[in-house]
């Protein structure tokens, strides 16, 4: 992929790409990269999600990129005021490993599909369609999503690239 | 409830210094007695960093490593790893066991095993050396290990962190064999409210 104007979403950030910037974000493990793209106006969006529901939130100011409940809306609204349409938004996955199989006996550590779970309840309290994701198994990914495409390009030391 | 890891003051640092000082020593000792060479450790650092910069310590979020992973368990919880880059870890192989490691091939079943075995012998070291001295009841569970890149292994370690701010208190310890061809890195990252246990079982006031 052509490293132009790339966009980079650290661990429980967000942010936007438009005109064919890139957004990336790397090592997820249990963490989601949510992306949404409208294909019409051509933005996209990016949250490195780390934790289900603000809920369990025990900060003082809670940081909302962190969380699968306040990075959605957040996203959807800066996506908006960037030209995108609400009702035209799909939405890309990818991650929510669980890195470590055998710490699975606590719900703590099973953190990784709880965070699939609930980036999926929050976009379908939005209706916004699932069209590809590539979440779960045990490894970790980096990942890459086109302004240009809405294509998201997976990288992972086992399996090597895909595009979903 | 605020993050109660920013109002550490400098001594309270020098204590978890300590502690993983105690527990790293054990460990550098009984890695050295498994190679029956000399083991360097560096003075371990104790720091409050960003989930960002964590895994910038063993070359970045993207960087493969081996990683052992065990969850302690017991009065103070926490997580623990003991990463290493694959150079590393094929080097310890070959010295451990005298296998011929393939480059760049996957690990068999054997290697795997190995590696763990070396994981649980160094952390139960450090745990055990640390439990005495603490008198508080720390047990590691059964080591799971990872080859993966050191950001998706290492934000595993920081869930808990991640629901009181970003940042995490990382008690890292370097060790080295024959300077820098064997190098790896043990991380005891002690869940948040492990710290006031540790302080108590020491003697300093917590307020």
């Amino acid at each position: 992929m052509i490293e132009q104007n790339l966009v980079k979403v650290g661990m429980a950030d967000l942010n936007i790409a438009t005109e064919g910037a890139v957004l990336k974000t790397t090592g997820l493990g249990s963490c989601v990269g949510l992306t949404l793209f409208d294909e019409r106006s051509k933005v996209a969006g990016m949250a490195h999600v780390m934790l289900p529901t603000s809920d369990i939130a025990r900060e003082a100011s809670i940081n909302i990129a962190k969380y699968a409940d306040t990075a959605i809306p957040d996203l959807i609204e800066r996506m908006k005021k960037a030209g995108a349409a609400a009702d035209r938004l799909i939405a890309k996955l990818a991650g929510g490993a669980q890195m470590f199989a055998f710490a699975s006996q606590s719900e703590a550590m099973r953190i990784g599909p709880r965070n699939v779970e609930a980036c999926k309840k929050e976009l379908a309290r939005f209706s916004i369609p699932i069209l590809a994701e590539d979440t779960g198994g045990n490894y970790g990914r980096t990942i890459e999503f086109s302004s240009i495409s809405g294509l998201l390009v997976v990288r992972s030391v086992q399996f090597g690239v895909k595009e979903i | 409830m605020n993050n109660p890891l920013h109002k550490l003051e400098g001594f309270k640092l020098d204590v978890l210094k300590e502690i993983g000082n105690i527990g790293a020593g054990n460990a550098a000792t009984a890695l050295s007695c498994l190679l029956d060479k000399p083991v360097d450790m560096k003075v371990p650092t104790v720091s409050l960093i960003p989930f960002e910069q964590v895994a910038d310590k063993v070359g970045g979020f993207e960087q493969v490593v081996v990683a052992i992973y065990l969850r302690v368990e017991g009065d103070a919880p926490g997580n623990m790893f003991f990463l290493i880059h694959e150079d590393s870890a094929k080097k310890l192989l070959k010295n451990l066991l005298s296998i011929d490691v393939q480059e760049d091939a996957s690990y068999s079943e054997m290697e795997f095993s190995a590696l763990s075995e070396i994981g649980n012998i160094l952390a139960g070291s450090y745990l055990s050396s640390l439990a005495d001295f603490t008198r508080l009841s720390m047990s590691p569970t059964v080591p799971a290990i990872a080859v993966d890149m050191a950001g998706a292994i290492l934000s595993y370690g920081l869930m808990q962190y991640g629901e009181m701010g970003d940042s995490a208190l990382l008690i890292d310890t370097k060790f080295m064999e024959d300077r820098e061809s064997l190098e790896g890195h043990f991380f005891l990252i002690p869940d948040p409210d492990s710290f006031d246990k540790f302080f108590n079982a020491l003697g300093v006031p917590t307020e």
